[in-house]
């Protein structure tokens, strides 16, 4: 019967019906793998988002624990946590944002500026390289580099009469936002340029040449020609920056902070991921912890709306 | 005037290459640092100041990390769970996306967004976490490839691809009478090789990095992937920099040999990055085209 049915709907055709439904099935069979993971991996867990309202029991289980409506969240915001979490997650994200946003943008200008295309791409390579360490590999070279007793930096600081005795850089809470966020810009600026070379790579040459020839100079070339060209993928990086504010970054963090174990950092660097890791996983307290979580998911549907909204108004770009 | 023009070029080449050397050396000398710590006697190195080159040279380091039963197994679930998930995620995730590029496919609508919603929602760490333990996944290997084997950014991208594939070429291959599958696998998958090898570089890099799950799922020694493990090398040698600073007598020499913690954990993290260090900057060629498909499409 279904064959019938394809039939009709396939038409005209050189192949027959039976070849048809063949196809047919064989696509299908190609999509099944991927379906079930995504049923399963990402949309049964949505479900367990129920347990934010429930005082979830691992003996009862997600369906016979009690319900017990808006509780967690109320605990979450009335938490002496709250606020301190709160301005760390913000401050970290702005952070972030502030040297993290313009520095790929910065490098991408320049590489374009090397002119030679064998250095041009080995400074590429360069600079993309932390992109592909762990972040534990990150955390061990800061911990190597930033040692009180004879680490690089600490070495210099000393020798250059800058500082009188080495700093314990990665125990002191005043250090630690200057740490995370350099560490950010070191890791992601070289793979992050990508983008914004692969736009400058489109631009016509003869715009440039037609600004040369006008007497601008390189320098100024950039400002006239480089930049508004890019400028669709730099809103876009923008957008997506805004979106992501409060996601202050959790490897990183987790990382440089014993696990959340050191207790002279977490007055600064914990940040609603790691607290969601700490209550939910460490702690167990998985109701409320999922409650904490789902309050960032909801805060960052609605930046991300919210955002794409102004950068369609104000400029025609849009993510979707 | 042409004079002065060229002048200021120059400052500007001169300015450019000066910043970008610079740079060169800030992301260079941190990797730099940590060869020659894992190359240098491990007593000797808890004295510090070894900012250029070692100063008691040594091969110990390595001999240790590669007899330590703890990193050779490590060694080996890291192995193996790059490999399976590179392969898996690869064949299930273009395998989906060849399927709803296809017109003809039924309900490829639904497909998409059932996929895409996936990238702007996610349950979080605890509906996860709770998921992997009622699977029993959680101190099991599986736990690393099962919820890794489809990738919905990574099924966009191969998407786009194979939608500007030209129309030409399918169609020749059905003329020869290929059914989906042997035109997926004979004729689209070769000619995908650059977004094949980029995709497949990121996840496999991902895989290869990743402590986390490694930390909160695995609990038996045998299962702990390499990263996890350098976690826990590194966190006790932050830790036992404290306590000697603090002024305890906690030695970070470690007992029976001339390795300290320092040593050990500046060895071990060299080891676990050559590989990825080795093998992207053959795959760069891929990867610029690769990530500039995405980047237009994203």
């Amino acid at each position: 019967m279904s064959k019938q049915k394809i039939d009709k709907k396939a038409g005209i055709g050189t192949t027959g019906a039976g070849s048809k439904l063949k196809s047919q099935l064989a696509l299908q069979t190609m999509v099944l793998p991927g379906l079930i993971l995504i049923l399963l991996f990402s949309y049964v867990p949505l479900s367990g988002i129920v347990v934010a309202f429930k005082d979830y029991n691992i003996y009862k289980g997600i369906l016979a624990s009690p319900w017990v409506g808006l509780k967690h969240f109320e605990t979450f915001f009335k938490s002496r946590n709250f606020i301190e979490i709160m301005r760390n997650t913000l401050a970290i994200s702005s952070l972030k944002l502030l040297f993290g946003f313009p520095a790929p943008i910065i490098l991408a200008i320049l590489l374009n500026e090397v002119r030679n295309i064998r250095n041009r791409r080995i400074f590429q390579t360069i600079t993309y390289m932390p992109h592909f360490v762990s972040w534990v590999v990150v955390a061990g070279m800061l911990t190597t580099l930033l040692s009180v007793d004879g680490g690089t930096v600490n070495t210099i600081l000393t020798k250059l009469k800058i500082v009188k005795d080495p700093v314990n850089f990665l125990s002191s809470p005043q250090y630690f936002w200057a740490i995370l966020v350099s560490a950010n810009v070191w890791k992601s600026t070289g793979f992050n340029a990508i983008i914004f070379m692969a736009a400058i790579s489109g631009i016509n040459p003869e715009l440039y040449e037609a600004a040369s020839l006008d007497g601008a100079s390189r320098f100024k070339q950039i400002f006239v020609i480089t930049l508004p060209s890019i400028l669709t993928q730099i809103v876009i990086v923008l957008i997506l920056n805004v979106s992501n504010i409060l996601n202050a970054g959790f490897d990183d963090i987790l990382l440089l902070t014993n696990n959340g174990d050191n207790s002279i950092l977490m007055s600064v660097a914990d940040v609603i991921d790691t607290y969601v890791y700490r209550i939910g996983i460490k702690a167990q307290r998985f109701s409320f912890a999922t409650a904490a979580g789902l309050f960032k998911s909801v805060i960052n549907i609605l930046m991300l709306l919210f955002a794409n909204a102004v950068s369609r108004k104000l400029g025609d770009v849009s993510l979707w | 005037m042409v004079r002065k023009k060229s002048a200021s070029d120059m400052t500007l080449s001169i300015v450019a290459y000066a910043v970008l050397l610079f740079l060169a050396v800030i992301m260079i000398y941190p990797f730099w640092n940590l060869i020659i710590i894992s190359f240098n006697d491990g007593i000797d190195s808890l004295k510090g100041g070894l900012t250029v080159w070692p100063r008691v040279f040594t091969f110990e380091n390595y001999a240790y990390v590669f007899k330590d039963s703890r990193l050779v197994a490590a060694f080996r679930v890291t192995v193996f769970r790059t490999v399976i998930v590179t392969v898996g995620s690869t064949l299930v995730t273009s395998m989906f996306a060849f399927a709803v590029s296809r017109r003809n496919l039924r309900f490829r609508k639904t497909y998409m967004k059932v996929c895409t919603v996936t990238m702007y929602v996610s349950a979080g760490l605890i509906p996860n976490f709770l998921l992997m333990q009622s699977l029993h996944l959680v101190n099991t290997f599986w736990v690393f490839v099962f919820p890794a084997l489809f990738n919905a950014y990574n099924m966009i991208i191969y998407r786009s691809f194979f939608d500007n594939l030209p129309e030409g070429l399918l169609e020749a291959a059905k003329i020869d009478g290929a059914g989906e599958y042997r035109t997926f696998f004979s004729v689209v998958l070769p000619v995908s090789k650059p977004v094949i090898a980029t995709l497949a570089l990121f996840t496999a890099v991902t895989e290869w990095n990743d402590w986390f799950k490694g930390a909160i799922y695995i609990k038996s020694p045998s299962l702990v992937p390499l990263p996890t493990l350098l976690r826990q090398i590194i966190n006790t040698n932050a830790m036992s920099q404290l306590m000697a600073q603090m002024g305890g007598t906690a030695s970070e020499k470690m007992s029976e040999s001339n390795i300290s913690t320092r040593s050990l954990s500046a060895a071990t993290i060299i080891i676990s990055t050559i590989p990825i260090i080795a093998v992207y900057p053959f795959l760069q060629k891929y990867f610029a085209s690769g990530v500039m498909l995405g980047a237009v499409k994203g």
